[in-house]
């Protein structure tokens, strides 16, 4: 289900269909069970301790059918697990005499950042609120926030965010370049098309997205 | 597809991965028992939806802290103390009767922890997360949140480093309860826009 060649992770789920009903549990417990409250506390500690570089990235690199049949925290799990193996804190051979197999998540990519992303940040903010703004249509092999919904979409730019690392540089080049971050707003119909059922009503979606996503739109 | 594609069960032996690893990483210096501890402790018991209640009610009695909420809602949220992991740039957005707001992360889970603590299982799920930005009117309506068609609908992706909270219309027949009493009547799912009165 996930190869070397997938662009685009299984976790990039905006707008995907065939996924049923949400369903919601009443007066629904913070950890289900002991092993979440585990889970959750050592990836906390190790955070805490500078561990765990690159710990959304991790989860994204999990092989996908195992990331859509497992829970929030077995994502945790697999994450904490492969970056204490890749930061040779541990080796896979100490954890699966313990438990048998122990699924790891995959290798990071080869090229991971798109030439178009590895710049440094411009000095001066390109957009303001109001300005139309275009998501470029790039397809980075490695870590993005930029939701694959929105490329190639036009929007508006409705606030200004402070200055944030850039996901793709922080991730993969060790590189903290600040850039300006923008909420921008997208109409439904941009984002679907004019035939989505709920047209005839007005619903917009923001995202928040960095300023080397952007291009600017007429 | 089947139910159990919607809340996945863990697979058998994740729990025995889980002492195994934290075997390992005590047996080996790598975590302290007790901090681990505590952070479960502040996650279970402390850090939840109860506190971005205190936050609501005081916007709906003291209209200057709502100005200052807007306005940053990361320090107005500080002003009553809160803050920390996920929440070092809280936003705030505002219901009123023609706008209805609604937050999601639709590329993991973000969600403004010193608010409203963990997300719920529904919330990261697939389902939540692949529909809310393609079909909100009919989603909320499937959770119980109908909306006529002149509100407008705005959905909040947190795909960067913002958090958002909803900060819903203060219910009707509310004014004689006091700041703890409204604190009372807020809940989570209002605070996240899957709920409105």
């Amino acid at each position: 289900m996930c190869s070397d060649d997938d662009v685009d992770g299984v976790h990039d789920l905006g707008g995907m269909a065939g996924f049923g009903p949400v369903l919601r549990e009443p007066a629904e417990p913070v950890f289900h069970h002991t092993w979440e409250a585990r889970v959750f506390g050592i990836a906390g500690s190790l955070l805490l301790a500078g561990h765990l570089h690159g710990f959304r990235h991790a989860i994204e690199r999990m092989d996908g059918g195992h990331y859509l049949s497992s829970s929030y925290y077995e994502h945790w799990l697999t994450a904490v697990a492969s970056l204490l193996v890749e930061e040779g804190l541990l080796e896979a051979d100490d954890l699966q005499p313990r438990t048998g197999d122990f699924p790891m998540a995959g290798p990071m990519a080869l090229n991971p950042v798109p030439a178009e992303l590895s710049g440094e940040a411009a000095p001066a903010a390109r957009f303001d609120v109001g300005s139309t703004v275009r998501v470029r249509n790039l397809h980075p092999l490695g870590h993005t926030r930029c939701p694959d919904y929105v490329r190639d979409r036009v929007g508006a730019v409705v606030r200004v965010d402070p200055l944030a690392p850039v996901p793709e540089l922080d991730t993969h080049a060790g590189r903290r370049v600040m850039e300006r971050v923008y909420s921008v707003r997208f109409d439904l119909s941009e984002l679907w098309g004019d035939e989505e059922v709920e047209r005839k009503s007005t619903s917009v979606v923001h995202v928040d997205l960095y300023e080397r996503y952007l291009e600017s739109a007429p | 597809m089947s139910d159990d594609h919607h809340q996945p069960a863990p697979t058998s032996d994740v729990e025995r991965r889980v002492r195994a690893l934290e075997e390992i990483l005590l047996e080996r210096g790598l975590i302290d028992p007790t901090l681990v501890d505590s952070i479960v402790d502040a996650y279970a018991h402390d850090i939840g939806p109860m506190n971005g209640a205190k936050v609501v009610a005081r916007a709906w009695i003291d209209p200057e802290y709502r100005q200052r909420l807007l306005a940053d809602g990361t320090a107005a949220i500080a002003e009553l103390g809160f803050g920390g992991p996920e929440g070092d740039h809280l936003v705030v957005v505002e219901n009123s009767e023609s706008i209805h707001n609604v937050v999601v992360c639709t590329l993991c889970s973000c969600y403004p922890w010193p608010v409203l603590g963990l997300p719920p299982n529904w919330y990261k799920s697939a389902p939540y997360r692949s529909r809310m930005v393609r079909e909100p009117r009919s989603l909320l309506a499937e959770m119980g949140c109908q909306l006529d068609d002149d509100v407008e609908i705005r959905v909040w992706d947190s795909s960067a480093e913002a958090r958002y909270l909803v900060l819903p219309a203060r219910p009707p027949g509310s004014d004689d309860l006091d700041e703890d009493a409204l604190a009372g009547l807020v809940t989570r799912d209002s605070m996240i826009g899957v709920e409105r009165w």
